[in-house]
């Protein structure tokens, strides 16, 4: 008996030493590190609160957390129609769900990297794929990268058109989970199609949207590689994203503690965001 | 809808379809035509909507295959086929060896996270110890934790360590993965206890039963993490970008990104589609051959909180 006690923590201890040394050293040691200026070289300057006083003084930062809202208004709604969209069609006994099913999928196995250097050619202002096709059907040209105001729009169309046969995925298994006599009571009560759609499909498939809004939310600030290769966070920074500029502070400037602080900052943000939506989720469901 | 209650089976915007099969077997003469175009319609979306994701992909390999002068064209297949852009990406960056990079780095972390992820889903679900339940909350609260937080001092941890430009930092960190241990801890809890407690009478120890036993009995919760682990870390990019600069380390993800970002590939757009098309021929060909298993996988990977 002895013996097989200390088993079960031979099972554990990777976990553990993993949690102690990768999660929780970090997220202390990022704490400490937000009173505090370094630059991993010269020794650690203890600064209080100066950090704190900065970030609420930062234009940029608000402009990262504006960006990424912009990012969200546009991304989640996009994303929530099509998936729906889509799902509800396959989910009418089509031939061929394999195959529809395996296209949509297709760019979210593919590495966002592919996907941005794809997407930067189809957006190019001169010879882009898109322009062309608007200038051949008489239309004007998109400044989709270079205008300020156009730029995260059109990352936010990209990482849809990236991300969403995810979501046509769950929201199909969502709906594949609406149990038949529900439709056949609603019609009995003379329910049109909306009105199935509104009191049958939403309340049976809500899960499916907050588990869509959660993922979307945390995608969009981690937003990183698309503007970092696209636009380099330009232009005038409005496609300037949260971990973009902790990437900028932290790997750039060198300012660690800034850059520690800024994420303590994006993460409790994130939390917020989720929860608020959580609730609001909760409440429309009921 | 004019009238909402006598309406024939709308079927081209709702999941009605198991009510149809009830319903429009009785009603199939009446609605006939109303369902070819419902199909016509429900096709139609379906096919455009396969050509929008699929037609850049192809674009893209097309585009890479042509002479730089015939590059921006619409037309799908060059006149002339160039392995041109190819030949210049393996002249200008050590894109053989970043893929040799990646496949170890990503095959280890994979690996690594299914021993490590199953020894301690047997744990949860099969040993008493003190402490489980903390371990099971911190399980929980870690995989809420937003990577924002632990970006910076990961980083100082890999300096200190003197990780940096090393494989260790691609991998050791992201050995324990909290998603794994719930997927394996789910499915081991449909494993029959008595098939446990069996081959404990027959003296295996736990070690044994976990690896001979267990894992036998739990391919697909094997596959499911395998593959949600080896996509992840294949895919990731910001790590690497920040913990590995010696050109011959890079993974593959990484080494397109900073050929495209840098000036190396600059007003050649042939190069940086084929640099693209070479990063995503490994993962599509494994894609068309398993694509069933790859979409279970990465919607279960969305599918728990």
């Amino acid at each position: 008996m002895k013996e097989k006690s200390f088993i079960p923590y031979l099972f554990v201890a990777p976990y553990v030493i993993h949690f102690l040394v990768f999660v929780s050293f970090p997220v202390v040691f990022s704490f400490f590190l937000m009173f505090n200026q370094w630059n991993i070289i010269s020794p650690m300057k203890f600064v209080g609160i100066q950090n704190f006083y900065r970030l609420i003084h930062d234009d940029q930062f608000f402009k990262a957390i504006f960006n990424t809202i912009v990012f969200l208004v546009i991304h989640i709604p996009l994303q929530i129609i099509v998936a729906l969209f889509f799902a509800v069609m396959l989910n009418q006994k089509v031939r061929f769900l394999g195959f529809f099913r395996a296209a949509y999928f297709l760019p979210v196995v593919v590495s966002g990297v592919v996907v941005t250097i794809l997407w930067q050619q189809l957006y190019g202002f001169e010879s882009g794929l898109l322009n062309r096709g608007l200038s051949f059907l008489g239309l004007g040209k998109i400044g989709w990268l270079v205008n300020p105001d156009v730029a995260m729009p059109s990352i936010a169309i990209m990482a849809t058109w990236k991300n969403v046969g995810l979501y046509i995925v769950l929201f199909l298994v969502g709906l594949q989970t609406v149990p038949s006599y529900l439709y056949e009571a609603a019609e009995l009560e003379g329910a049109g199609a909306w009105q199935k759609f509104r009191y049958v499909t939403f309340p049976m498939i809500n899960p499916t949207f907050f588990l869509v809004l959660v993922l979307s939310t945390i995608g969009g600030f981690s937003l990183f590689i698309e503007p970092y290769v696209m636009t380099g966070g330009g232009p005038l920074n409005n496609t300037l994203s949260a971990v973009l500029y902790i990437y900028k502070q932290g790997f750039f400037y060198y300012h660690m503690g800034y850059a520690s602080t800024l994420g303590f900052f994006f993460a409790g943000i994130i939390l917020l965001v989720i929860v608020i939506q959580k609730k609001f989720v909760e409440k429309e469901s009921r | 809808m004019t009238s909402v209650q006598r309406k024939p089976i709308d079927n081209n915007s709702l999941p009605t379809e198991k009510i149809d099969r009830v319903t429009a077997f009785n009603k199939k003469k009446r609605s006939n035509g109303r369902t070819i175009l419902n199909k016509l319609f429900i096709y139609t979306c379906l096919t455009i909507g396969a050509v929008l994701f699929i037609y850049p992909f192809v674009w893209m390999l097309s585009a890479s295959l042509a002479p730089e002068k015939q590059m921006s064209s619409l037309v799908l297949f060059p006149e002339t086929i160039s392995f041109n852009s190819y030949a210049q990406v393996v002249d200008k960056i050590p894109i053989i060896r970043s893929l040799i990079n990646s496949l170890f780095v990503s095959l280890s972390v994979t690996f690594g996270v299914i021993v490590f992820g199953s020894m301690i889903a047997y744990a949860l679900t099969n040993l008493e110890f003190k402490g489980k339940n903390l371990i099971f909350y911190i399980i929980i609260f870690t995989m809420t934790l937003p990577f924002q937080i632990t970006l910076i001092p990961q980083y100082i941890l890999m300096v200190k360590f003197s990780w940096v430009d090393s494989y260790l930092a691609l991998i050791v960190p992201y050995l324990i993965n909290g998603l794994s241990i719930i997927i394996f801890q789910q499915y081991f809890k449909t494993i029959p206890k008595d098939m446990i407690d069996a081959a404990r009478i027959d003296g295996c120890n736990e070690f044994r039963i976990l690896f001979r036993i267990l894992w036998p009995n739990s391919v697909p919760a094997i596959v499911t993490v395998g593959i949600m682990t080896f996509m992840g870390v294949w895919n990731e990019v910001l790590w690497p970008i920040i913990v590995i600069r010696n050109e011959n380390l890079m993974t593959m993800p990484q080494l397109v990104t900073l050929f495209a970002v840098g000036g190396r590939a600059e007003s050649q757009l042939g190069v940086k589609l084929a640099a693209a098309t070479m990063l995503a021929l490994p993962i599509v060909i494994a894609y068309a051959f398993f694509q069933r298993y790859f979409i279970q996988s990465m919607a279960s990977s969305g599918l728990k909180e």
